[in-house]
């Protein structure tokens, strides 16, 4: 092959050092060179946290309209203080007694809270969409230091498989008030309104995400060395890595659902909306 | 089907230089149906640029020697088919950006050679000779779709943890060599814990797993499609957790002795 040099371009003038321009690697100045709509993803991602951020802090606060019979909200189920109301049947465990004053949404939250931060999927989401670290693949982030989850207070999401195990517990709650939704407002078994329904894909989809966990993933079969010693436990870890390959949909599919079943008893409750009874 | 009736002209810019410099240079270049980015360069190459320097082999995906990053991606040159692109829009090629450069589209990718030897090999079980190794296929599958790998390094290459930090390159072993841990610690035969070394808190204390977020830009750009994020990361980031932030585990393996993780 010919090896004749060609005229080549006049070189750009150093990019300043340091990130992707550091010394040494090829003079580019442009902190990335995509040309696609890189920000889209990040962008959408951060919209729709905040929403819910927005959303479920006025409705944690909020102390009303969290109960319309035979339906509790989610945001408000188990209730830990004194101060909710009466729920027949229902999740009221007095624990604390009858100091907290604020609402007791803001005590149960913490778990699911927790659960959903420390979440791997969670995780790349925020940090991707409100702390840019990376914005995108190959999209330069714009911090000068990086340590990633090597220190407190990143180093705590190692915890995440803690809040796995409250969230099991929070999800058989959950269960427990749908299968009170099989009530009527005059508290007679065997009825079911559309609120039922409403609740019955909530509770589905909460499962759904609380077993697809990376977490969980790695307790029932992940962990171990010897699939072939365990043939239960490597069945199990299987079907958990099925559901877990969709773990970013469902945690989408159960932020929207656990929100409308609480939006939807804020209607029934706030008496804006009749939940319509199927029998 | 004739090249006349298929054929166009393409805009490219690839960037051109060395350790003293460069830049951007535009080219003007024939596309014909069916061919990739690195036919373009070798067209380049045989009619405009012959001394543009670009490394490859295989032509197949499966040398990774063509890694380079095509409009800001990094990808291989000679899977990136030019029909994902419009005719109307300027294609930019420049080498990988996180490692040093040696010519146009040529780095030095040593670190990773320097990383992979900071792994410390299968430790073989002392009491088999050779040839008495068996294994189960339901305990090899995780290993084998990490030793798919091609080492074309792009993963090494897109991760922001060095990328975008030089200084953080002595720490962290990079998503490719961090897999090679997990694969070593799923690894049915290997016998590193019963002589010593104990991989999951390595992987952390040696080979920087928690500058790791998680953020999936290696199994992004994998050629080979390995979950690099799911598969290996996140497992052994939790197997990380087994041994030095789950008091619970950490009891049970003190009274169980041997660990319930066999
Ligand atoms: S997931 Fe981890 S290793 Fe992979 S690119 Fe992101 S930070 Fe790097
Ligand atoms: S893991 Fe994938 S991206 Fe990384 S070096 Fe191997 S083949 Fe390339
Ligand atoms: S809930 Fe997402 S990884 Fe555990
Ligand atoms: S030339 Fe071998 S992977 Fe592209």
């Amino acid at each position: 092959m010919a090896t004749e040099a060609t005229e080549r371009p006049a070189p750009d003038s150093p990019p300043p050092a340091g990130g992707v321009t550091a010394p040494g690697r090829a003079a580019i100045r442009e902190r990335h060179l995509r040309t696609d709509r890189w920000w889209l993803a990040p962008a959408a991602t951060a919209a729709g946290l905040l929403a819910f951020v927005i959303y479920s802090t006025w409705r944690a606060f909020a102390n009303t309209d969290y109960y319309a019979a035979p339906y509790v909200s989610p945001f408000y189920s188990p209730c830990l203080a004194e101060n909710c109301e009466p729920m027949k049947g229902g999740p009221n465990f007095d624990l604390l007694g009858g100091w907290w004053g604020l609402s007791p949404a803001i005590i149960i939250l913490i778990f699911p809270l927790g659960f959903r931060l420390t979440c791997y999927y969670y995780r790349k989401a925020y940090y991707r969409g409100f702390w840019a670290s990376p914005p995108a693949c190959a999209v330069a982030e714009p911090h000068k230091k990086y340590s990633g989850e090597t220190r407190f207070p990143l180093v705590l999401q190692n915890i995440h498989r803690y809040f796995f195990y409250a969230a099991v517990l929070v999800a058989l709650i959950l269960t427990w008030d749908t299968v009170l939704a099989f009530r009527n407002s005059d508290y007679e078994w065997g009825h079911m309104g559309l609120g039922t329904l409403v609740f019955l894909a909530n509770i589905v989809l909460i499962w759904a995400y609380t077993l697809s966990c990376h977490s969980c993933r790695h307790i029932v079969g992940g962990r171990l060395k010897h699939f072939s010693k365990h043939p239960v436990r490597y069945k199990l870890w299987g079907w958990v890595g099925k559901l877990n390959e969709r773990h970013m949909f469902l945690a989408w599919a159960s932020l929207i659902s656990v929100a409308a079943a609480d939006f939807y008893v804020y209607l029934v409750a706030s008496g804006a909306f009749d939940d319509p009874t199927l029998f | 089907m004739t090249t006349a009736a298929t054929g166009y002209i393409a805009k490219f810019k690839v960037w051109r230089g060395d350790t003293e410099g460069g830049a951007l240079e535009d080219f003007e270049v024939e596309v014909n149906e069916g061919e990739v980015v690195l036919d373009i360069i070798h067209r380049l190459q045989a009619t405009q640029a012959p001394d543009l320097a670009v490394r490859w082999n295989c032509k197949a995906g499966k040398c990774g020697s063509c890694s380079a990053e095509i409009n800001g991606r990094p990808r291989l040159l000679c899977m990136t088919r030019m029909s994902v692109f419009t005719r109307e829009e300027t294609i930019t090629v420049t080498p990988l950006r996180a490692f040093p450069i040696v010519r146009d589209l040529v780095t030095n990718v040593g670190f990773n050679y320097q990383k992979a030897r900071e792994v410390p090999s299968f430790v073989p079980p002392q009491d088999l000779g050779p040839g008495e190794y068996r294994m189960m296929q339901e305990d090899v599958n995780r290993s084998q779709e990490f030793r798919k790998c091609i080492e074309c390094f792009l993963c090494q290459d897109t991760c922001h943890v060095v990328r975008d930090h030089e200084d953080n390159k002595e720490a962290f072993a990079g998503p490719r060599f961090l897999m090679r841990v997990a694969e070593l610690d799923m690894h049915p035969l290997d016998d590193a814990a019963e002589q010593g070394l104990d991989r999951k808190a390595t992987a952390q204390e040696e080979h920087g797993l928690g500058y790791c977020n998680i953020t999936k830009c290696c199994s992004e750009v994998c050629p080979e499609g390995i979950k690099i994020t799911d598969n290996a990361l996140i497992p052994l980031k939790e197997r990380a957790v087994d041994r030095k932030y789950d008091p619970l585990v950490w009891l049970g393996n003190k009274i169980m002795r041997r660990g319930q993780d066999t």
